[in-house]
C-alpha cells in the first residue's frame, strides 16, 4: 500500500492493520504526560484500539506500541502512557528523555489539571531541544462539556504563548482521538525525521516479524476478558 | 543532595535480612519491645483451659492428644481488655508527637475516661462521637465540610471510597483498615473516603498520642464483638477494626502487609525521609491512584491463605514441564536482570533468580505476595508492557526495583511474565528478554500445556473424609534458602460459595492461632467444629491444617494424615517449586542486586522532597 491516507476516521483499523508494509519504518518516540486521571491511558487506548473502557490507574508506566502509515513512510510509534502520580515522578525523565512526540494532556472539566499540565511543560522545557519534540498539549473529556473549567480559548492561547500545537479530544467519544494521532505523525515525520539522527531505522528479523507484530498488536490491543 | 546520598548509604549498609531494626530506630525500637512484651503480658486466657501435648511423630502423639470440644462460637477474647503496655525507656518520648486540632474534639472524654477496664467503651464512644460530628449533629456543634469533600470524589474506579461512613452498613464491614501519619492526618481507609473519615482518624491518633504521652503504647483493644489493634512503624500508624474473630496477633500481621504495601510503592527511605521534613504531609498525595492497590491486598488478606501461612502457592505442574520453563527463563537474560518470575492466575509457576542474589538471601514469601497484589491490581490488561518502579521491603526496604510486566497470552490474560532489574534504564533490554522467552515458549508449545495446568482436587489424594488441607513444608537441607511455599487442593463443595470458603478459612485462623500462641503454643490440635472436624499439626519438618468430615475420630484422623503425608511425599516434584535454576546476569559480582546501589540510591534520592 503506502498510498495516500484515508483523511477520514471511517475505518481506522484497515489503516492500521494493514500487513503490507513500505520499504521504511521509522520508530517514533511519544509520551503521554499529564496528572493522574486526565485520560492518558484511555487516550493510549483509542490510538492503538479504537476503543473506550474503563481503565484502572496505571502502575508506573506502560509501553504500547501503533504503527502509523504515512504515504512515503510508516511510523512505528513507541508510547509511553505515564502514570500521572506524583510518586512516579523520579522515573518520568526515563520515559520523556529523547521523545520525538510529547502529548500534555489535561482534563477540560478540572482547571487543576491544566495548571499541572504547564508545570509539566516547564519541566519538558528544561530538557527539550528545538525542533527534536513535537510538543502538543492536548484538553481530554471534551465530552463534558456542562462541567468545563478550561475553556478551548484558554487552550489554545496556552499553546500560541508556548509554541504548542493544541486539539481537544474526547477519549470516551473518540472525537479528534485519530486526528490528533495522524497529525502527530506527519508532524514528527516532518519535523524531526527529516533531521540528521532524527528517527532510527526500526529493524526486526524478517523470520520473526509476522509472529512479533500480531503479538504487537493482540498486546497493544489488548482488551480484558 | 549529597547529605540525602549520604543517608541513604548508611542505610543501605543495613543488613537486608532484618532492615528495620536499624533503619529507623525509634520505631522500631518500640515495635520490637512491644511484641516482647507481648509475649508474656498477655496470655490467652481461653488457652489457658487447654491441655495439649507435644510430639513430633505421628503414632506417639496418638494418645496424646487433647480433644477439644469447644466451638468456635466461644467467645476467644475477653472483654473489653485494653492492653496499655509500658515501653522501654529508650523509646519513649521519642514519638510524643501529638495532632492537635483533632485532640480537642474529645480532649474532656480522654482526660477523664482513662480507667483501664472501661477503655474499650472508651475508644467505642469516641468513634462512635466521631462519627456523630460527622453527620453535623456534634455535640459542639460543628457542621461538617468533610461530608460534602466526599460527595465531590470522583466515582471512577472507587466503588468503596464512596461509601457513606455514616451508615450502618459502613459499620458492619468484617474489617475495617485505617492508615494514618503520626500528625492524624489520613493516608487510607478501606471503605470510605478518608476526607470524609479525617475526624475518625484524629480520634484514633488522639488515643495513641494520649496513652504515649503516658510512657504507654496503644496495642489493642478489645470491646464487645470488635477488636481494635494499632501498629505504629515509622511516621505512619495503622490501625484495623475487626469483628472476625481472628488474634491480635493475625490482625497486626496483616497491618505488616498494608504497611509493606505502601513501602513497595514509596520505600521507607522516602516515607521517612517526608515526614522529617515535613510533619504533616499528605501521604495521600504520593499513595493517588494506589489505593486500589490497598484495597486488593486487603480482598487478598481476607481470602487468600498465603498470607496467613506466610508461604507462597504455586501451581501444580509436571517437574519437567516446570524445569522447562525455568530453563527458558534462564537463558534470557541481560545485566542487572535479578529475578524472573512466569505467573499463571496469580499463582507462581516459577522463578529463577540471578546467582549472586540468591547466595545471600532468597525472596520472601511477603515480597511476592506484595509482587501478585501488584499484578492482580495493575491495568496491565489495558496496557501493553508496564515499566514500573517496585520495592521489595523484606529484601531491602529502602531501594527500588524496576518491575517489566507483560501478559504472554492475549486476549486472555492469564499467563504473566514478571522480569525484576536493578537498572531502571533497563527497560528495552528486559522486553528484549520477554521476546526470546515468548519465542522459546512459543517453539516448545508451553503456552497451551500451561493453558491446561489446573489445581488439584483433594480426591486426588484418596483419603476419604478428607476434605481439604494445607501443607507447609518448612525449610529442611534439601530446600534449604528456598521460597517458602504451601500446598492445598481447590476448595471444593461443601467449600464452594464464598460464605463457605470464609467459614473454613476462619476456621483455619482460628486453629493458626492455637498453634502460634505466644503464650501456649501447642504442636497438636483436633477440634471439633460444628460441621467438620479439623486437625493442625506442627512439627520440625511441616505445618500442616486438615479439614475433615465432621464425625472422623481422631485415630482415623491420624491415620489419613499419615496417607496425606505419603502422598504429598509422592507428589512434591509436582506441588512445589523444588530446585530453582540460577543465572548470572552480574558482570561484575561486586554490583549485585543489593550492591547496585548506584542505580538505587537514584532512585531513592526520587526527588519527592522537591514535591513538598
Ligand atoms: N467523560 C470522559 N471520561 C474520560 C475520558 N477519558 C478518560 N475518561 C475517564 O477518566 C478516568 C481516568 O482515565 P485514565 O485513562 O485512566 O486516565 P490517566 O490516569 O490519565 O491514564 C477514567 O474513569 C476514564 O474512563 C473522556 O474523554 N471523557
Ligand atoms: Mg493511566
Amino acid at each position: 500500500m503506502g498510498e495516500k491516507l484515508p483523511q477520514v476516521q471511517g475505518d481506522p483499523q484497515l489503516r492500521r492493520d494493514t500487513l503490507s508494509r513500505p520499504v521504511r519504518t521509522l520508530r517514533a518516540k511519544m509520551v503521554l504526560l499529564g496528572s493522574s486521571g486526565v485520560g492518558k491511558s484511555s487516550l493510549a487506548l483509542r490510538f492503538c484500539k479504537d476503543e473506550f473502557r474503563n481503565t484502572s490507574p496505571t502502575v508506573g508506566c506502560a509501553y504500547l506500541t501503533q504503527v502509523m502509515h504515512l504515504s512515503d513512510v510508516t511510523l512505528r510509534f513507541e508510547i509511553w502512557d505515564t502514570a500521572g502520580e506524583e510518586k512516579y515522578h523520579s522515573v518520568t525523565p526515563l520515559y520523556y528523555r529523547g521523545a520525538h512526540a510529547a502529548l500534555l494532556v489535561y482534563d477540560v472539566s478540572k482547571r487543576d489539571t491544566f495548571i499541572r499540565a504547564q508545570v509539566w511543560l516547564r519541566e519538558l522545557e528544561k530538557q527539550y531541544v528545538a525542533g527534536s519534540t513535537v510538543l502538543w498539549l492536548v484538553g481530554n473529556k471534551g465530552d463534558l462539556a456542562q462541567h468545563r473549567q478550561v475553556s478551548v480559548q484558554e487552550g489554545q492561547s496556552l499553546a500560541n504563548d508556548r509554541g504548542l500545537l493544541f486539539t481537544e479530544t474526547s477519549a470516551l467519544s473518540g472525537d479528534q482521538v485519530d486526528k490528533l494521532l495522524l497529525a502527530v505523525a506527519h508532524r514528527v515525520y516532518e519535523c524531526v525525521g527529516a533531521q540528521q539522527g532524527g528517527l532510527s531505522e526500526w529493524q526486526e528479523t524478517p523470520h520473526v516479524d509476522l509472529r512479533r507484530r500480531n503479538h504487537l498488536f493482540a498486546s497493544c490491543c489488548k482488551v480484558g476478558p | 543532595m549529597e547529605r540525602d546520598n549520604h543517608q541513604v548509604g548508611e542505610t543501605e549498609g543495613v543488613k537486608i535480612c532484618d532492615p528495620p531494626c536499624e533503619s529507623n530506630p525509634p520505631a522500631d525500637t518500640l515495635a520490637t519491645s512491644l511484641s516482647l512484651l507481648g509475649n508474656h503480658m498477655f496470655p490467652d486466657p481461653v488457652e489457658r483451659n487447654y491441655r495439649s501435648t507435644v510430639k513430633e511423630e505421628p503414632e506417639d502423639s496418638l494418645s496424646d492428644i487433647t480433644a477439644e470440644e469447644e466451638s468456635l462460637d466461644g467467645d476467644p477474647h475477653p472483654h473489653q481488655v485494653t492492653k496499655l503496655e509500658t515501653e522501654e525507656t529508650e523509646s519513649s518520648g521519642c514519638q510524643n508527637n501529638v495532632s492537635t486540632q483533632q485532640l480537642d474534639i474529645e480532649n474532656e472524654d480522654a482526660a477523664t475516661d482513662n480507667d483501664r477496664s472501661d477503655s474499650g467503651e472508651f475508644v467505642v464512644t469516641m468513634l462512635a462521637k466521631a462519627k456523630l460530628e460527622e453527620q453535623g449533629i456534634g455535640v459542639k456543634g460543628r457542621s461538617s465540610p468533610l461530608l460534602e469533600a466526599e460527595t465531590q470524589e470522583p466515582p471512577a474506579f472507587m466503588s468503596h471510597r464512596d461509601e457513606d461512613v455514616t451508615a450502618d452498613s459502613w459499620r458492619q464491614h468484617r474489617k475495617h483498615v485505617f492508615v494514618l501519619s503520626e500528625a492524624g492526618k489520613p493516608i487510607y481507609s478501606r471503605y470510605g473516603s478518608e476526607e470524609a473519615l479525617s475526624s475518625t482518624m484524629g480520634v484514633m491518633m488522639a488515643l495513641v498520642s494520649f496513652v504515649q504521652s503516658g510512657d504507654n503504647i496503644i496495642r489493642s483493644i478489645y470491646s464487645d464483638g470488635h477488636t481494635v489493634v494499632f501498629l505504629q512503624k515509622g511516621p505512619l500508624v495503622l490501625v484495623c477494626v475487626s469483628s472476625s474473630r481472628q488474634t491480635e496477633q493475625q490482625l497486626r500481621g496483616e497491618l505488616l502487609y498494608v504497611y509493606y504495601q505502601i513501602i513497595s510503592m514509596l520505600t521507607q527511605a522516602s516515607i521517612s525521609r517526608i515526614f522529617e521534613h515535613k510533619k504533616n504531609y499528605d501521604l495521600r498525595r504520593l499513595l493517588a491512584g494506589s489505593e486500589k492497590i490497598l484495597d486488593g491486598l486487603l480482598n487478598l488478606v481476607d481470602s487468600d491463605p498465603s498470607f496467613l501461612l506466610a508461604a507462597v502457592h504455586c501451581l501444580p505442574i509436571a517437574s519437567s514441564l516446570r524445569d522447562a520453563l525455568s530453563q527458558i527463563l534462564q537463558k534470557a537474560i541481560t545485566p542487572n536482570l535479578v529475578f524472573s518470575i512466569l505467573i499463571a492466575n496469580n499463582q507462581l509457576l516459577t522463578i529463577v533468580q540471578e546467582k549472586t542474589v540468591i547466595e545471600d538471601s532468597r525472596l520472601e514469601p511477603a515480597d511476592v505476595h506484595l509482587l501478585l497484589n501488584l499484578i492482580g491490581a495493575s491495568s496491565a490488561f489495558q496496557a501493553g508492557e508496564i515499566w514500573t518502579p517496585i520495592c521489595l521491603p523484606l529484601f531491602n526496604p529502602d531501594c527500588y526495583f524496576y518491575a517489566y510486566i507483560s501478559y504472554l497470552d492475549p486476549p486472555e490474560c492469564t499467563v504473566c511474565l514478571l522480569l525484576l532489574s536493578t537498572d531502571k534504564e533497563a527497560f528495552y533490554a528486559v522486553a528484549e528478554c520477554k521476546r526470546k522467552i515468548e519465542e522459546a515458549m512459543m517453539a516448545q508449545n508451553s503456552l497451551s500445556l500451561i493453558a491446561k495446568v489446573q489445581s488439584y482436587s483433594v480426591s486426588q489424594v484418596g483419603v476419604s473424609d478428607l476434605r481439604h488441607f494445607m501443607y507447609k513444608p518448612f525449610d529442611v537441607p534439601d530446600n534449604y534458602r528456598q521460597l517458602t511455599q504451601f500446598t492445598s487442593p481447590e476448595m471444593e463443595a461443601p467449600y464452594s460459595s464464598e460464605e463457605e470458603k470464609m467459614r473454613l478459612l476462619d476456621l483455619y485462623r482460628y486453629m493458626h492461632s492455637r498453634i502460634h500462641s505466644s503464650s501456649r503454643p501447642l504442636k497438636l490440635i483436633y477440634h471439633v467444629a460444628e460441621r467438620e472436624t479439623l486437625l493442625a499439626w506442627v512439627t520440625s519438618k511441616f505445618e500442616l491444617y486438615t479439614c475433615f468430615s465432621p464425625l472422623v475420630t481422631k485415630a482415623c484422623a491420624i491415620t489419613a494424615i499419615t496417607k496425606l503425608l505419603r502422598w504429598i511425599k509422592k507428589e512434591e516434584d509436582r506441588l512445589f517449586i523444588r530446585n530453582p535454576p540460577k543465572y548470572s546476569t552480574t558482570p561484575n559480582p561486586s554490583k549485585s542486586s543489593r550492591g547496585g546501589k548506584s542505580d538505587q540510591q537514584d532512585s531513592t534520592d526520587n526527588g519527592f522532597l522537591s514535591l513538598l
